[in-house]
């Protein structure tokens, strides 16, 4: 699509009127790069056919920089949705999506990101079925915000719940951890410094499908730790079921420059946010028919086991550390804060 | 990055392990001085792993919990008339009397998070209009980087950019503790990386005065683990000397061109302790030369005093004279999310520290 002829180089409070110029920015960008039977008919809402029980799944989106390594806001927010969807036991199907937009954002800069949502869009096999556009005045907001609320068919073979964690039960994830935190941080202002870490934002969808194809009902859990980390993730789950686990260090994937620059951040890759990654709680029988299978998938090459549920010390994560200690992983409070020396 | 995977090696420590319990026959109270140590120690659960009869006890380098409750008020005060702060990121959540940094900030204050002190003379260069203070706490380790940053405000004529510092030495600390009455510490291990930038020699009045061994250290497992074979190696064989573990990073005379920056813009100073007191010659204070940079002085704040948490025993836990979990308001009314004092805010806190790993909240 060439932007030049829009007629109009940066987005402003008028594109979010509801009148001429909101219609010229949906009939430019977003109708033409979605075009599908839904979206197409133009309606207040899109009525469409679910074949199961709905898993439903919102969220909103406003990281800064927009721009990063290995992505950008736009195929974040549908990754995000989607995976989260996924966590569920369900297949994705539709998403909503809702832009709050600060005046002054470049039309290049919006066209990169709605072209990055198609295709994040399209690669995880959802439709974008309804939207909205919403504009806010220079200083109220951060460039762009985005909503996705996603919409997925319940996996018939799947039972996914905390409830049903058993002492013994494996957990697995299914690459290194911490990715997504770091590539993000290396970008902040005051904290640039150089690295080829990238984010790991991918659609999880298709592997958890395979899993459910596979074992059904003797995978316990999905969760993917996104905000707070691995080590806030694994802690909640043990809360609620009142269960402690038990992980070693040494097995937790964390990729050489990922464990440098949290060593020269003093941050712990535990808290360290994530976006391709999730945890899988399965029997303790298949544990190695898990592994095998998702390290042969091409979003799982990295699987390890890490620990796994205990009826010993419940409610608390312990970690073995590399030299043979004990520690506990308590969950993150507030963000990581950077420390002094 | 070696020290990665050879300074967490699980062979290499456990060996030192085995020493110290073969050699270990009286009970001994060693310090480790800073919290970075504190950190290492109970985050590798290396504490469990040693003899009952060594107790470790923790010391007061942590650069956020020693710095006075009335200089997180200060910044909190320009924080709220437009000033815009830059600090570390340890700084930020430590509770003032009334409010923490990252509450003024919410409020409406323009409060930058650094890594490097430089950095915010580059916030000064690109806010002309504003006033821009950093806030200079920690050690001898973060000071050479504190006065370069004013040297370098000076060189481009910035005018805009000052520093409200309370910067604190550990050997008057040491003898500080040294001197308490209650006091039961048999050896230290010196902070490695204080002593990179100021070296040994400050070290040996101290042993020779106190007849006490310190064993300057590292911050990894195996470095901590070494260190505290050393000590108890010299108590039992009933010596006391200097010692250099870490002597990888650490030289005899320190780092000289740092330590020069230092001595050209600052001065030592009697210095103020949180939870401990005012320790004679213990930190540092800009030169007359550079008064200018003194946000102290530029926005005449120096007058603010308030009281601490009386339900905080910060002072004991700095001084070694109690472990964090023998304070009632542990993990109870004091958490990181709702601190009372510091020790539990800082990543180099001890009561961080062990509410974040230690196997006394396992055992609850």
């Amino acid at each position: 699509m060439d932007t030049k002829d829009f007629g109009f180089s940066t987005i402003h409070l008028g594109h979010g009127s509801g009148g001429e110029l909101t219609r010229k920015l949906l009939d430019n960008i977003i109708f033409t790069t979605f075009n599908n039977e839904y979206l197409n008919q133009k309606h207040d809402g899109s009525i469409v056919k679910m074949n199961s029980n709905i898993a439903i799944s919102t969220d909103s989106f406003v990281i800064t920089p927009i721009f990063f390594k290995g992505g950008n806001i736009g195929e974040l927010a549908v990754n995000g949705t989607v995976n989260d969807v996924a966590m569920c036991g369900a297949i994705p199907k539709y998403i909503s999506l809702a832009f709050i937009i600060e005046e002054g954002l470049k039309i290049e800069e919006f066209v990169a990101i709605v072209n990055s949502i198609k295709k994040a869009a399209d690669e995880s096999g959802v439709l974008v079925i309804t939207g909205d556009t919403k504009v806010v005045e220079r200083g109220k907001g951060d460039k762009i915000f985005i909503n996705t609320t996603g919409f997925g068919e319940q996996h018939p073979k799947a039972s996914i719940s905390v409830q049903n964690i058993q002492p013994g039960d494996k957990i697995l994830v299914n690459g290194y951890i911490a990715q997504h935190g770091i590539a993000i941080m290396s970008e902040r202002e005051g904290l640039q410094f150089e690295s080829t870490i990238t984010s790991d934002t991918t659609n999880l969808n298709f592997l958890v499908n395979d899993l459910l194809d596979t074992f059904g009902d003797k995978i316990k859990l999905f969760r993917d730790p996104t905000r707070g980390g691995l080590g806030t993730v694994l802690h909640e789950i043990a809360n609620d079921i009142s269960l402690g686990v038990y992980l070693k260090e040494n097995d937790i994937p964390v990729e050489k420059q990922v464990a440098a620059a949290c060593e020269m951040l003093g941050l712990d890759p535990m808290y360290v946010a994530n976006e391709g990654v999730f945890v899988v709680v399965v029997d303790p029988s298949i544990e190695n028919e898990v592994l095998a299978l998702m390290k042969n998938h091409e979003k799982g090459k990295n699987t390890a086991v890490i620990g796994e549920f205990t009826s010993e010390h419940p409610n608390k994560v312990v970690m073995q550390s590399s030299i043979g200690g004990k520690r506990i992983v308590s969950p993150l409070v507030g963000e990581q804060l950077p420390r002094i020396c | 990055m070696k020290y990665l995977s050879e300074y967490r090696n699980l062979e290499a420590t456990k060996r030192y392990i085995n020493k110290i319990h073969e050699i270990t026959t009286k009970n001994w109270n060693i310090m480790e001085i800073c919290g970075g140590q504190t950190h290492g120690l109970v985050k590798n659960g290396i504490l469990e792993l040693l003899p009952d009869k060594v107790r470790m006890i923790h010391g007061p380098g942590c650069p956020v919990c020693v710095t006075p409750l009335n200089l997180i008020d200060k910044a909190v005060e320009l924080l709220e008339n437009g000033v815009i702060v830059c600090s570390f990121g340890d700084m930020i959540r430590v509770p003032g009397s009334k409010k923490s940094l990252l509450e003024a900030k919410a409020n409406g204050g323009d409060l930058r998070v650094l890594y490097s002190p430089i950095e915010a003379v580059t916030v000064a260069k690109q806010n002309p209009e504003k006033e821009v203070v950093f806030f200079a706490v920690g050690f001898e380790t973060t000071a050479p980087a504190n006065a370069l940053s004013v040297l370098h405000a000076e060189k481009e004529g910035i005018t805009n950019y000052s520093i409200l510092t309370s910067h604190v030495l550990v050997p008057p600390a040491m003898e500080a503790i040294l001197d308490d009455e209650f006091n039961t510490i048999n050896a230290f291990l010196a902070a490695g990386h204080v002593c990179a930038i100021m070296g040994t020699e400050e070290y040996y009045p101290i042993v020779d005065k106190y007849k006490i061994p310190i064993v300057v250290t590292g911050f990894e497992p195996l470095d901590l683990v070494q260190g505290i074979y050393i000590a108890v190696n010299q108590l039992e064989s009933k010596t006391y000397k200097l010692e250099n573990q870490y002597a990888r990073v650490v030289k005899e005379e320190g780092n000289i061109a740092a330590k020069k920056v230092i001595q050209q813009v600052f001065e030592v100073s009697d210095r103020e302790w949180r939870g401990i007191g005012l320790i004679p010659n213990s930190g540092y204070r800009l030169r007359k030369k550079y008064e200018q940079y003194d946000a102290e002085e530029k926005f005449n704040i120096s007058n603010i005093k308030v009281p601490e948490n009386a339900n905080c025993i910060a002072g004991e836990i700095l001084k070694g004279l109690k472990k964090p979990y023998e304070c009632s308001q542990f993990g109870k009314t004091c958490v990181p999310a709702n601190p009372l004092g510091a020790p539990m805010v800082s990543s180099e806190g001890a009561c961080a520290a062990y509410y974040h790993f230690s196997n006394h909240v396992i055992d609850q």
